[in-house]
């Protein structure tokens, strides 16, 4: 599974080998806006699905990212600490956030694939 | 688009905030802050009737000339601020949103016979901000507004359209405010936007360049429990209106002046990158809580993040390291001066 998967909360996953990195769809970076700062969890920290682990901060507010997925945190983007636009610029590129080793390697292909996303996003 | 204070504002346009706040830095940028209250008062006495409600000196105030003051409770607290303007034969007041029913209540509640306040309902008001603005204005025929110093106000034409400008904003640059009619405001508007230098901006931009300005915004940074000796709005108080002490409040204002008050709205900047928004704690290096954010965000000219609150007038000098509590971390920070972008007015 290499292609996207996405939570209902706007966040992305993909397969990168054996773990799962994750990011917010283009979708949510534009709800947000320009983002200045984020804030990314400890790598090691064991994160249930649903769990806020992590903080975006655009000019207009801060939201909270959470894990789309049980697991743990094995790789944050520290690109992001010094250049957060690129959450802007490619949200399911550069932009990502970190990295999660799943507790069960089948609960990312639970969530919606594209074509589900798209939809959903109909019904906001 | 979002709800304030019962109207539907944008708090961005396709732009987005950082380009909205960066043209109004380097070019000009319109606002539409129609939601503000307009009013006019007239009579003999007008000016002494509106000064038993303001501690700002409204008599010394030439005809063709605004200032900025403050409306104070009899407990000293400020119900809003707002702007005053000598028209020659009547005074011109913009109250804000939020506060104009009541403003304009107090005020009508306050006046002796002879003196009336008139509400300006039908009219809208749109704020033309930036270094390009004076040109912008020039362009479009406005000569007189053009050649308005700082503060200055007149009834003139843009675009054709009447208007009533001043030379003044909430940004921190230089800049006007255009009252005009509701049903000429589109046109007006749209005459503004054809030029080449202008771009509309929302409300997102407006709130980060008046923190950059160090601007207060009445509900967070004014209050009815703050003074204006708190809010550090002391300029706003006439030499004559000291020593008369005739305006509502003037008991706690006079004391505070006195003894010096327990809290002072201060400048914050964070070290790092993140933004400490309204309500953040700020607490002592020792951990003693000192007060809290009452704006925050982000500074797009700066680049950093900016924030205003009050904190006990021991550790309210410049450069005093305090510590904001951000999620339940404590930030790094300092007491800053404001504002924190310099103000670019037309002196």
């Amino acid at each position: 599974m290499s292609e996207l998967r996405f939570s209902k909360d706007h966040e992305w996953v993909r397969f990168d080998g054996d773990v799962v990195t994750v990011g917010i769809s283009d979708h949510a970076q534009t709800a947000l806006g320009d983002v200045v700062f984020v804030e990314l969890p400890e790598v090691g920290r064991e994160v249930t699905a649903g769990e806020a682990c992590a903080v975006v901060e655009s000019v207009k507010a801060a939201s909270d990212i959470y894990a789309p997925i049980a697991g743990r945190i094995v790789e944050v983007n520290a690109a992001l600490t010094d250049n957060p636009g690129l959450v802007n610029a490619e949200p399911t590129g550069s932009g990502w956030f970190f990295r999660i080793e799943p507790k069960d390697p089948a609960e990312p292909g639970t969530l919606m694939d594209e074509t589900a996303y798209a939809a959903f996003l109909e019904t906001l | 688009m979002v709800p304030f204070a019962g109207y539907a504002m944008p708090v961005q346009y396709p732009a987005g905030i950082m380009a909205e706040h960066a043209q109004c830095r380097d070019k000009a940028a319109l606002f539409d802050v129609s939601h503000m209250g307009q009013g006019t008062l007239r009579g003999e006495g007008a000016a002494a009737a509106l000064e038993a409600l303001t501690p700002g000196d409204v008599q010394i105030l030439k005809p063709g000339r605004q200032k900025y003051a403050l409306l104070t409770a009899e407990d000293g607290g400020i119900l809003d601020d707002f702007m005053v303007a000598n028209r020659g034969d009547h005074f011109f007041l913009v109250v804000n949103a939020a506060c104009k029913d009541q403003d304009f209540d107090h005020i009508a509640a306050h006046l002796p016979g002879g003196v009336t306040l008139e509400r300006w309902d039908d009219r809208a008001l749109l704020a033309l901000q930036g270094p390009a603005a004076e040109a912008v204005m020039t362009r479009l025929g406005a000569a007189e507004a053009a050649a308005l110093p700082f503060m200055g106000i007149v009834e003139t034409k843009v675009a054709g359209i009447p208007v009533l400008a001043s030379r003044s904003g909430y940004t921190g640059e230089d800049g006007f405010e255009i009252s005009v009619a509701a049903d000429k405001a589109d046109a007006l508007a749209k005459a503004l936007l054809a030029d080449r230098d202008v771009a509309p901006a929302g409300l997102g931009a407006r709130d980060s360049l008046r923190l950059e300005a160090g601007l207060c915004l009445y509900g967070n940074d004014i209050d009815r429990t703050t003074s204006p000796v708190e809010a550090g709005l002391v300029w706003t108080i006439g030499k004559r209106r000291r020593s008369e002490w005739t305006f509502l409040g003037s008991a706690r204002i006079r004391s505070e002046l006195e003894a010096g008050p327990k809290r002072l709205r201060v400048g914050i900047r964070p070290e790092g990158r993140a933004p400490a928004r309204a309500h953040t704690p700020i607490v002592a290096t020792d951990g003693t809580a000192l007060g809290e954010v009452t704006s925050g965000g982000f500074g797009p000219t700066l680049a950093a993040p900016v924030a205003m609150g009050y904190v006990a007038v021991s550790h309210a000098a410049d450069a005093t390291p305090v510590e904001l509590m951000v999620r339940g971390k404590p930030l790094p920070a300092r007491i800053a001066p404001m504002p924190f972008v310099p103000h670019r007015y037309k002196r």
